[in-house]
This record gives C-alpha cells, sequence and structure tokens, in this order.
C-alpha cells in the first residue's frame, strides 16, 4: 500500500516536472525565435525570405551583406557606435563620480538642497526639455556634433545617486583623513583612494552607461543628420528607407548590430544581472 | 582637518556636473515652457508670444488623448502578459531541481539588450504582409495571412508583443532577486508543517513579493508611457495613427511638422500625464507597503 502511493506520488512529481520543463523550453524557443529568424532569414535571398517558412540556412548571406554596405557605411556606424558609447562612458561616469564623491564625503553649504534637486531631476520624464534643448544645441551651432551627444550625457543623475548610495556604505572615512594627514593632495585623494575603491560600482553603471549609449536612438536621431556621423542605430533604421523591400539585406544589418551586444553580454552578463538585482534588493 | 578649508573641493567636485546640469538639463526644461507659449514661423525661425494658445490646441484637439489612449493601451497589453509570464518564471527557475537556470535566464534576458530600433525593424519584418516570417508560418498551417500593419488593434498587439519580448527577461532577474531574499528558515517552517509547494507559493512567496510587483508595475508605467522606438519603428503607416503614443506625436510635432512651440506644450502635456501616474502610483504602493507591514507587525504579537 506504501509503495504503490509513494509511486503514485513519485509519478505525480514527474509529470509536474514535465509540465514545469516544457512551459519554461516553449518560452525561451519564443524567446529565440525572433534571432533565429534574422540569423537565417540574413542567409537567404528576398524570394525566399518571403515566399516560404526557413529552417535552414541558405548561402545568400555575402550577396545580402554586399547589398547592405552599397547603401550604407556599415563599418564608419560601427565605429561612431563604439566611439560615441566608449567616449561617453568614460565622460559620464568620470564626473558623477567625483560629483558623488562630494555629496557623500563632504560638508557643504547647500548639500541637502542640491542632491534635492538631483532627486527631482531624476523623477522627471527625459523628453520633457528635448524641445528647449534642441533649439538650444540649434543656437549654440552644436548640431551634427558629437560633443552634443558626450557632454550632456554628463547630467546622469541616477548615476550621482548609485555612486553615492555606494560611497556612503564602501568607503570608510578613516581611510581619507589617513590620507589628509599624509598630506595627499585633494585630487589625488580622489584619484588614488577614491577611484580605485569604487572600480565595482563603475564597472556596473559604466557597462549600463554603454549599453543604453550603444542602443540610444531618440537623440541622436534629433541631433545628428550628417550620413559619416551617424550612429549604428540610426543607420539600420534608414535601411528599410533606403532597400525598399530588400529584407535580405535589413536582416543582415539587424544581425550586425545585435554582435556588439552579444560580446558585452558574453563579457558583463554576471554585473548586469547583479546591477538589476541590486535595484530589487533596495526596493524589496 | 578643517572642515570648512575642505568643503571648498566639494565645490570644485560638484562643477563640472552642476554647470552641464545646468547649462543641457535644467535650461531645455525651463525654455521648452517658455516655447510652449509661442509659435514658431517655419521660414525664419523667429518665435512669437501666443499665450495658451497651444495648450488649447492640446486639449481641444482631441487627438493628444487619443495618443494617451494608444500609449496606455499598448503598456497593458504588454506589461499583463509580461509580469505574469516573467512570475510564473522566476517561480520555477528558484527552484532547486530544475537544470539549466542560468543558460535559460540567459536566453530570456538577452533580448533585453537588443537595440529597440533593431527590435522596431525585426517585429516589422516579421509580421510584415504578406511575406513575413510569422505570415508564412500561418500560410503553411493552411489558414490565410493575417494584415497587421493594417489592422489597428492587430498593429498594436505587435508593439506590445515586441515590447513584452524585451522586457519579461529583465523582470525575471528582478522577480528572481526578489524570491532569494525570503527567508530561507520561513520557507523551512512551512515545509515541517507540513505545506505543499503549492502553499508555499501562494501563502508565503506571493504574499511576500507583493511590494517587489508593485514597485516593478509603477515603474514600467513610467517608463511605458514614454513609449517610442517602438511606436516609430514597428509599423511605419498605421491607419487611424492608432500605434502613436504620446512621444511619437510630440516627435512628430517637432521635428516632422516643425511645430516647435506646439511640440513643447505636448511635452509638458506628457508631463502632466506622467505626474499624474507617478503621484498615483506612489499612494498606491505606499498604502500597500504599509498593509503590508502593519500584517507582519501584528503576526508577531500574535
Amino acid at each position: 500500500m506504501k509503495d504503490k502511493a509513494l509511486a503514485r506520488s513519485k509519478a505525480k512529481r514527474i509529470t509536474a516536472r514535465t509540465i514545469v520543463y516544457v512551459f519554461a523550453l516553449l518560452v525561451a524557443v519564443a524567446a529565440f525565435y525572433p534571432f533565429f529568424v534574422m540569423i537565417i532569414s540574413a542567409t537567404h535571398d528576398n524570394y525566399n525570405i518571403v515566399a516560404k517558412v526557413n529552417v535552414l540556412p541558405g548561402d545568400k548571406l555575402a550577396e545580402n551583406y554586399a547589398r547592405l554596405t552599397q547603401n550604407i557605411d556599415l563599418y564608419r556606424g560601427v565605429f561612431n557606435s563604439l566611439l560615441l558609447a566608449v567616449a561617453g562612458t568614460l565622460i559620464q561616469n568620470y564626473f558623477t563620480a567625483m560629483a558623488a564623491y562630494a555629496f557623500s564625503k563632504f560638508e557643504f553649504k547647500g548639500k541637502n538642497a542640491l542632491f534635492g534637486v538631483v532627486m527631482v531631476a531624476m523623477m522627471l520624464p527625459g523628453q520633457l526639455g528635448i524641445i528647449g534643448f534642441y533649439k538650444e544645441i540649434q543656437a549654440l551651432n552644436l548640431l551634427n556634433k558629437y560633443f552634443t551627444l558626450l557632454v550632456p550625457s554628463i547630467a546622469n543623475c541616477f548615476a550621482v545617486f548609485f555612486y553615492k548610495q555606494y560611497l556612503d556604505g564602501g568607503l570608510p572615512n578613516e581611510l581619507l583623513e589617513a590620507a589628509i594627514m599624509d598630506g595627499c593632495k585633494e585630487l589625488s585623494i580622489f584619484h588614488k583612494i577614491v577611484l580605485p575603491l569604487m572600480v565595482p560600482a563603475l564597472v556596473t553603471q559604466g557597462v549600463m552607461t554603454f549599453i543604453g549609449s550603444w542602443n540610444s536612438y531618440l537623440t541622436p536621431l534629433i541631433v545628428l543628420n550628417d550620413k559619416k556621423k551617424m550612429t549604428l542605430p540610426l543607420m539600420i533604421a534608414t535601411v528599410r528607407d533606403s532597400t525598399h523591400a530588400d529584407y535580405g539585406a535589413q536582416y543582415v544589418g539587424m544581425l550586425v548590430s545585435v554582435i556588439p551586444m552579444v560580446i558585452v553580454f558574453c563579457m558583463a552578463s554576471r554585473v548586469i544581472m547583479e546591477k538589476i538585482s541590486i535595484g530589487a534588493a533596495v526596493k524589496g | 582637518m578643517n572642515y570648512k578649508k575642505r568643503s571648498r573641493y566639494a565645490y570644485m567636485y560638484l562643477l563640472p556636473f552642476f554647470i552641464v546640469f545646468l547649462i543641457f538639463s535644467l535650461f531645455p526644461i525651463l525654455y521648452s515652457l517658455i516655447l510652449s507659449f509661442c509659435d514658431m514661423d517655419v521660414l525664419s525661425g523667429k518665435f512669437t508670444y501666443v499665450g495658451m494658445r497651444n495648450y488649447k490646441r492640446l486639449i481641444e484637439s482631441g487627438f493628444f488623448f487619443k495618443t494617451i489612449g494608444n500609449t496606455i493601451l499598448i503598456w497593458l497589453m504588454s506589461i499583463i502578459p509580461q509580469l505574469t509570464i516573467a512570475f510564473v518564471l522566476s517561480l520555477i527557475l528558484s527552484n532547486r531541481w530544475f537544470r539549466g537556470r542560468m543558460i535559460l535566464r540567459n536566453i530570456y534576458y538577452f533580448p533585453n539588450l537588443v537595440t529597440p530600433v533593431t527590435i522596431g525593424l525585426l517585429f516589422g519584418a516579421m509580421f510584415s504582409y504578406p511575406g513575413g516570417a510569422i505570415n508564412n508560418i500561418i500560410s503553411a498551417l493552411g489558414l490565410e495571412a493575417v494584415d497587421f500593419q493594417n489592422n489597428q488593434m492587430l498593429a498594436r498587439v505587435v508593439i506590445a508583443i515586441a515590447i513584452c519580448w524585451k522586457n519579461f527577461g529583465f523582470n525575471i532577474i528582478y522577480f528572481t532577486a526578489g524570491i532569494n531574499s525570503i527567508p530561507e528558515e520561513v520557507l523551512e517552517a512551512a515545509e515541517v508543517d507540513g505545506a505543499s509547494s503549492w502553499q508555499k507559493i501562494t501563502k508565503i512567496t506571493i504574499p511576500l513579493m507583493k511590494p517587489i510587483l508593485i514597485y516593478v508595475m509603477v515603474t514600467s508605467i513610467i517608463g511605458g508611457l514614454q513609449m517610442f522606438d517602438e511606436s516609430k519603428l514597428v509599423f511605419t503607416n498605421v491607419p487611424g495613427d492608432a500605434t502613436t503614443t504620446m512621444v511619437k506625436y510630440l516627435y512628430d510635432s517637432a521635428f516632422v511638422r516643425f511645430q516647435f512651440g506646439y511640440a513643447a506644450a505636448v511635452a509638458y502635456g506628457i508631463f502632466v500625464i506622467i505626474a499624474i501616474f507617478s503621484v498615483f502610483s506612489l499612494i498606491v504602493t505606499k498604502d500597500k507597503s504599509d498593509e503590508y507591514g502593519a500584517k507582519k507587525t501584528g503576526r508577531r504579537k500574535g
């Protein structure tokens, strides 16, 4: 009797687990399916893409690629996007870390008011000032300049907030006091003690800045219209207009835009997941 | 160390950030406010003061309200399946016996990193008519191909699917962190008391996860109301502008029709809507967390 009941409950558990596995795998298939379509379609000619369900890769990748690069300067786009993402990440995180250090380790007049401004600005939607921003940079003759995409990115209030949280908990005041006693100059305290100790936070936030910059669309769209300066997303967006119904070329373009993110993900998936989890832990 | 002397350096550290902030964040916001009371002449680019006319037009034309409706509708259609799937999957992946959860979590999450432009083009191409990948499958099954782009509701659904696909993996990581923060002892105690897996989920995990669930809902409203990339890129021409979101309307007003004054008014309209939703959601979350906290202390007393 006992054996039978045990066997029955075991069978029940196996069925339940099978259902769970099947569900999880189905979602994984659905999540991967668009990439599958992208990869497979990039290797077929337009007739095959439009006319039938493709499961196996074709042999037209080189032709599609040739037609795509005829229309747009793909390498230029990759180069521009990388340049902007790397430079933007460095500039933004250097200066926001600086501001966060001031907020975390100094006492000065107006500290609370200024930090209040940062907190309020964090809640404002990004598009609120976009018309004024456009008109301002037009008047300052800064359209079509990378300056306009790089320097304003310093004003990232989220990063300041994140770094301040980190410094409040992760950097002991005694260390700074000791450095001051030893006669360390103020800026070298920041460069030689604070920044090195912030590396984990800098990596986390830096990866996020890099991804955000690589993916950004609206601001580059209104700032850049010189073809030579366009970022990869802008170029990819024009592929559809410039190639009409050339799906083969479009899919190759999409594939190229995804590859750098695959590389970033392979190198930094743990960092990304940790950053998201930190957010959950703070709120939970 | 003399703190007064040191505080000088604080201003030095803050200076670059706040100069940029003033010039490129705060000033544009105030400048937009001024522009929203003006009209721009397209040829000369000169602005003239027109008072409340832009705001009057915003309210009277009704199109702005239509874009609010579109935005909320698309957001609802993406957030409900997104959170449901994410929550179920994070419960599944938190089981010890489940093999391959790291691989699956990575597969689920990766779409979140794909450039929104690529997502837009990809879903536009996949759901194109009659020769998109989805329609090819539909045809292969012997059914009639569906024209997603020219059906208002289906066009919205496709955009909602794209957003759902992009974000559900992000929420899985978020929820997983929440589930992992539930103290092991609580679940063990329940097991000792003879609770089934189902009871553990409904009586312990879900109630303890409530604050995180609500937080994700709330933050996604604010993000969802600013939807733009997918709206602009998935389909280029949808009948009745059924997929035009608020920010897409802002963009079109300024950079397609060159009505910068009116666009600035739209921006402030969006700001008001987002502020209303934020305040509303703040009230909702506050009540819920209080209730949750009260319950906890109550239990402790009893």
